[in-house]
């Protein structure tokens, strides 16, 4: 077995070796090592998939010279990740894969890091969010929730949602404004778990990301009210029965004027020349053509908007004053800021 | 039900192609190798490789994978026997009696008993699967977050005032772990606890980390303090040492029937393989005439918690198909791989990818089968290692050790921590606490709270919700029963004692 591996590697090395004498001498810069690929999460989660996948895509259709090494670094709602990126000043073969949390986990916790301290390399989709009950309860649309949560007293009502002071908190606290009524918030570890209390009865709502809820909607087990975007999903496949992804209202049609998008997108460490920069952008512009990243988009509803450089940098810009904004009303900011 | 059957028997033809058998082969060795190197897990293992099985059908890839994951569950009990390492949570309560046999020469018969439980409990659990999959994916699905307490404080209680040192000493064990669990970004109100500013503490202290240090590190330093003689050297080998064992496991069914219960439960719920090996250890002591003796090199001492972990680890795949919630790490980093395939986990999978489901269930059948044999033929060479001169062995385990301590987070100040928690576990055992309940509550101290205080948001602060249906006032009531035994027992004996005999 040893064998078979080691032969493995030979290969790789070889085919490696073949790839790198081809080059002209004068060629643009390419990674000469294994890149890691942080993700600042746990396994299992949103941008864990994502990031797995990516390594899938780009390991398949050899888009690059060397592997790509999927690491997750969870610690401190993601500090960890992120610091560690900080602190690989000028290191070209490290990529980072973020979450909301880019802007939430420095102004909720003081861990000392900003977007500013790592060099933006391109964003790859924005994530959905849909507010989703359990399809046995009797509210078939937004409204018609909306009503009962009005109707019923403070805290009644069970809000379930991944991590403390990240994006499903501040949404849930931006619906207890436009409603102006108080849901219970209650903070689970993983939007696949979120999902699951849901369909267990235990929580009455979330705002899952589409893919975290997608097979449970299959399965009839949970029905999504509306979402939280400024128009309706472009998706037409069907999910269940008639009902598509392009079916679901915007909670703005339904009375609930709250809007959230969440970044997933890439970045290296400072420091960084930007020939290296130009290399990932380019990189991640061949995977956005590749069948699977089109299947995945599709699966999750992904919002496939897709930037690099100057423009990029002004939608984190714009980005980071929506997050200090939101989570300043919501009192979540930690002391230290 | 007969259809099931129907689709398992087709499930068999694809699974048994011979290039899937060379999968399983190849997997379960993989698997082996990753549990004997403490730190890079059957998850790791799983998440390296997952992208080299892009190029082949769903179900040969998954095949592939789910038998590393047996491997590394087989694996994680080699080191705990041979060096009191354990290379996964799971084994850590093998190791309790586990370590003893070797040292007293029996290595062969605890890896033996070890290997054929572990296939027991994992064979039980997919029958079950094959089964009651829907009934019991129902189940699942009932547990929010009292219930998980109440199945932690059942793990918990199932502890104290067992082991042979007072119970205060083992409540002061399990407070020291509650503390370093406590380490790093509590969960539910996003604010950091306990790092005093530190980067490096911003994780918290990982279970692996200090695992290997208490285990590992201090049972060097005590056999250098013993004077470098290494017990267990007398092992013999000897090829029929797997017979003569399997001749003695009969005895000890109740145990096995128990520990299956209790892991198939556990594995579902998803509290996973860990504290179901430390319930099923816990009560098997309780229950057993041999209980005394646990901790001493009894056999009974190794069969339980391998049963129930494998049975475990077997039945957490089932939630993850049926439900798309992982039951344990490796399970996470599976999902993670079918989604890749194009296959959405979840209530739909059964209905709509019946030959890749089915597939999957008759690779665990014949990946099991395989899994055993490969494993028991490499018994007689695990258990020559120990003839190894201690002065050559600890150099090694002590580089493997700080090596698996980089893997698990690769940072060096890991390495550093492993150090000081060798030192810990040393004066420790010196000083006669036990170390299990410290261990216990660094893996589930963390899930316990978070558990706790979900409850807690959900029920507006009233601790009622924990006795609010019968299923959690049935566990709670359980751990109740578990954490005072021996004052209830100690009681009954007083009541009897003052009839003259």
């Amino acid at each position: 077995m040893k064998n078979f591996h080691a032969l493995g590697l030979g290969t790789l090395t070889a085919l490696g070796l073949a790839a790198m004498s081809i080059l002209p001498a004068a060629a643009e810069w390419k990674p000469t090592k294994p890149v890691e690929f942080i993700v600042p999460a746990g396994t299992g989660g949103g941008a864990d998939q994502m990031a797995r996948t990516l390594q899938g895509i780009i390991a398949k259709h050899e888009l690059m010279p060397t592997q790509l090494i999927v690491i997750n670094k969870s610690g401190g709602a993601g500090g960890e990740g992120f610091l560690d990126v900080k602190n690989s000043k000028a290191n070209p073969h490290k990529i980072v894969i973020t979450l909301s949390n880019l802007f939430t986990t420095p102004l909720a916790t003081g861990i000392p890091f900003n977007w500013k301290d790592m060099t933006p390399v391109a964003m790859l989709a924005l994530d959905e969010f849909v507010l989703w009950v359990n399809a046995q309860d009797p509210y078939k649309t937004a409204q018609e929730y909306e009503a009962a949560i009005k109707a019923a007293p403070d805290g009644t009502f069970k809000m379930g949602g991944t991590g403390s002071k990240q994006e499903d908190q501040i949404i849930t606290v931006a619906i207890e404004k436009a409603l102006g009524k108080k849901m219970t918030y209650i903070p689970y570890k993983g939007g696949g778990e979120v999902a699951v209390q849901l369909v267990g009865g235990h929580v009455n709502s979330t705002v899952n990301n589409p893919i975290e809820a997608v097979s449970q909607w299959r399965g009839d087990k949970v029905r999504p009210l509306c979402v939280f975007d400024q128009k309706q999903l472009p998706y037409t496949d069907k999910i269940l029965g008639d009902l598509s992804w392009s079916s679901i209202p915007t909670c703005k049609s339904a009375g609930l004027d709250v809007e959230y998008l969440m970044l997933r997108g890439i970045f290296m460490p400072p420091g960084v020349s930007d020939e290296q920069v130009a290399y990932f952008v380019d990189l991640f512009k061949k995977v956005r053509e590749t069948p699977e990243w089109q299947q995945l988009m599709k699966d999750g509803a992904f919002n496939q908007t897709f930037m690099a450089g100057a423009e990029f940098k002004d939608w984190l810009t714009k980005a980071e004053t929506t997050h200090k904004g939101l989570m300043q009303e919501a009192g979540f900011i930690a002391a230290a800021n | 039900m007969f259809d099931n059957f129907v689709n398992l028997w087709h499930g068999f033809a694809v699974a048994g192609d011979p290039f899937n058998i060379l999968l399983m082969v190849v997997g379960i060795l993989l698997g082996v190798i990753i549990g004997v190197l403490p730190g890079l897990g059957g998850a790791n293992g799983v998440a390296i490789l997952l992208p080299l099985t892009f190029s082949m059908s769903p179900t040969s890839a998954i095949i592939l994978l789910s038998c590393i994951y047996w491997g590394a569950l087989f694996g994680g009990a080699i080191t705990s026997v041979l060096f009191n390492i354990p290379g996964e949570p799971w084994s850590v309560a093998t190791t309790f009696d586990g370590h003893p046999m070797a040292r007293q020469g029996k290595a062969g018969e605890a890896l033996t008993a070890a290997f054929t439980s572990s296939f027991v409990g994992a064979f039980v659990a997919i029958l079950m699967i094959t089964l009651v999959a829907p009934l019991v994916a129902a189940f699942a699905l009932r547990f929010g977050p009292a219930e998980k307490f109440a199945v932690y404080f059942l793990a918990f209680c199932s502890f104290v005032g067992m082991s042979k040192e007072p119970p205060a000493k083992t409540i002061v064990s399990m407070m020291i772990g509650f503390a370093l669990a406590a380490v790093g970004l509590d969960m539910v109100t996003g604010q950091l606890r306990l790092t005093f500013g530190s980067e490096e503490l911003l994780n918290g202290f990982d279970f692996l980390i200090a695992v290997i240090g208490l285990f590992g590190i201090g049972e060097i330093l005590l056999t250098m303090e013993e004077g470098l003689e290494f017990r267990g050297k007398s092992a013999k080998i000897d090829a029929k040492v797997v017979l003569r064992t399997w001749a003695s496991l009969p005895r000890y069914w109740a145990t096995s029937i128990r520990s299956c219960i209790i892991g198939c439960w556990m594995g579902i719920t998803p509290a996973g393989a860990t504290p179901a090996s430390f319930m099923a250890y816990g009560i098997a002591k309780r229950v057993s005439k041999n209980g005394k003796n646990f901790g001493n090199g009894e056999i009974e001492g190794v069969v339980a918690p391998e049963t129930a972990a494998h049975a475990a680890g077997t039945s957490a795949l089932l939630p993850m198909l049926a439900l798309g919630v992982p039951g344990s790490p490796t399970a996470a980093v599976l999902l993670g791989g079918l989604l890749i395939w194009g296959l959405q986990p979840g209530p739909m999978l059964f209905v709509e990818q019946k030959d890749f489901v089915w597939g999957l269930i008759a690779s665990m059948y014949l990946g099991n089968v395989v899994g055993l044999i490969v494993v028991l033929t490499t018994v007689p060479l695990f258990a020559a290692i120990l003839r190894i001169p201690f002065s050559i062995i600890a150099p090694v385990i002590l580089v493997i050790c700080a090596i698996g301590a980089y893997t698990v987070n690769n940072n060096v100040f890991d390495v550093v921590m492993m150090l000081v928690f060798g030192v810990l576990g040393y004066v420790l055992k010196k000083t006669n606490y036990p170390l299990a309940p410290l261990v216990l509550a660094i893996v589930l101290g963390d899930s316990a709270e978070e558990a706790f205080r979900q409850s807690l948001l959900s029920s507006g602060g009233s601790i009622g919700i924990f006795w609010s249906n019968p299923l959690v006032s049935t566990i709670m009531g359980l751990g109740l029963v578990a954490a005072l035994y021996p004052m209830i027992s100690n009681l009954l004996s007083r009541l009897r004692s003052p009839q003259p005999a």
